[in-house]
């Protein structure tokens, strides 16, 4: 198996990247001006979190690349986000409903990360904690409003709810890294996390009047970076392009 | 009724001791949200430390046309403002 802390970066790191990079296609699209600039905001907080945990990840041992290398060049495989970071925006019901599920996670997670045993890790995560901490009021008022909203709100954001539901399931569940990084007292299990995850997760969705779906399969192969949806190359291609027309150009 | 949402009045203390200033305008659902619309459009760059919003239909404001009655008056009375006096350094903005 490889370095578990040089995969946890990357896996935190891409996560931001992804996240941030879907936020982005947003930009000038947003249905309020407000709104448009607060996702922007979201995604630009996301993109400096990426810069952290890629820049750590490239620096370990062994492995001398910047955060826009491993930004840029590497392909759909070598990638370890979670399958529901992945997932296109759709509609912007869609698109928050998916913020707020993983901004609930990404909270409790660099909430716990503050005590790693790794001093790089806490550093990051206290910074980035106090973004995150924003992302989510922002968010969960969001699906509370739009939940309990009109009848078309609320279908969208059930609607939302039970085609990302399935991917929920990869945030919470444990791997081979993932007892690593606990063994080594790194970071959380994410298991760990699961029933304060759960717990606030049904608060506020109860708040917005939806109804969390019962017996889904979970999805799984994002994190681990076997089993990308098909969704990640079109993102990626988006994102790389312009590095892989013209190698290492600079601003 | 109107699909937009109310406009708000965005009021924003830079630092502390010193009043709120206003910034501009925003539209929001509800007080909540204009404070978190706030934050986005208008303190991206450090610009503040508190926030006030308002309900631009709550302000009442004078009428341009009465600019005379109410403003003119107060030109030619020149010892109303305090200018004769030396304001020391360690009084702070004023």
């Amino acid at each position: 198996m490889t370095d578990p802390i040089k995969q946890f970066a990357l896996r935190m790191g891409d996560n931001a990247l992804i996240l941030g990079q879907r936020l982005g296609e947003w930009c000038g699209h947003a249905p309020a001006l407000e709104e448009d600039i607060a996702l922007a905001n979201i995604s630009l907080d996301l993109i400096g979190q990426t810069q952290l945990w890629l820049g750590f990840a490239g620096q370990l041992e062994g492995y001398e690349k910047t955060a826009d290398d491993l930004a840029f060049h590497r392909e759909v495989y070598d990638f370890h986000n979670l399958l529901l970071l992945e997932q296109p925006n759709r509609d912007f019901g869609h698109t928050m409903m998916r913020q707020y599920l993983f901004d609930t996670f990404h909270f409790l997670q660099l909430t716990a990360l503050q005590t790693s045993s790794e001093q790089r890790v806490c550093d990051i995560a206290a910074k980035a904690v106090k973004e995150v901490s924003y992302h989510l009021e922002r968010s969960s008022e969001t699906v509370i409003a739009l939940g309990d909203g009109t009848e078309e709100s609320h279908a969208r954001m059930q609607s939302a709810l039970d085609r990302l539901w399935p991917f929920v399931g990869e945030m919470l569940t444990d791997d081979a890294i993932d007892q690593a990084v606990a063994n080594a007292r790194i970071g959380p299990r994410p298991s760990e996390l699961k029933q304060d995850y759960i717990k606030s997760i049904e608060q506020v969705l109860e708040q917005a009047t939806l109804r969390i779906p019962e017996n889904n399969p979970a999805q799984k192969g994002g994190k681990s970076g076997t089993m990308h949806s098909e969704h990640l190359g079109h993102l990626l291609a988006q994102m790389q392009y312009l590095q892989r027309a013209y190698p290492d150009a600079r601003w | 009724m109107s699909n937009e949402w109310p406009l708000w009045e965005i009021f924003i203390r830079g630092q502390h001791g010193v009043s709120h200033r206003h910034v501009g305008s925003l539209h929001a659902a509800d007080a909540e949200a204009a404070i978190r619309n706030a934050r986005d459009v208008y303190t991206r760059r450090n610009e503040g430390v508190s926030i006030w919003v308002v309900e631009a239909a709550a302000i009442s404001a004078s009428s341009p046309g009465n600019k005379g009655p109410l403003y003119d008056p107060s030109n030619s009375k020149v010892y109303r403002h305090p200018s004769f006096y030396d304001i020391p350094d360690d009084a702070g903005a004023m």
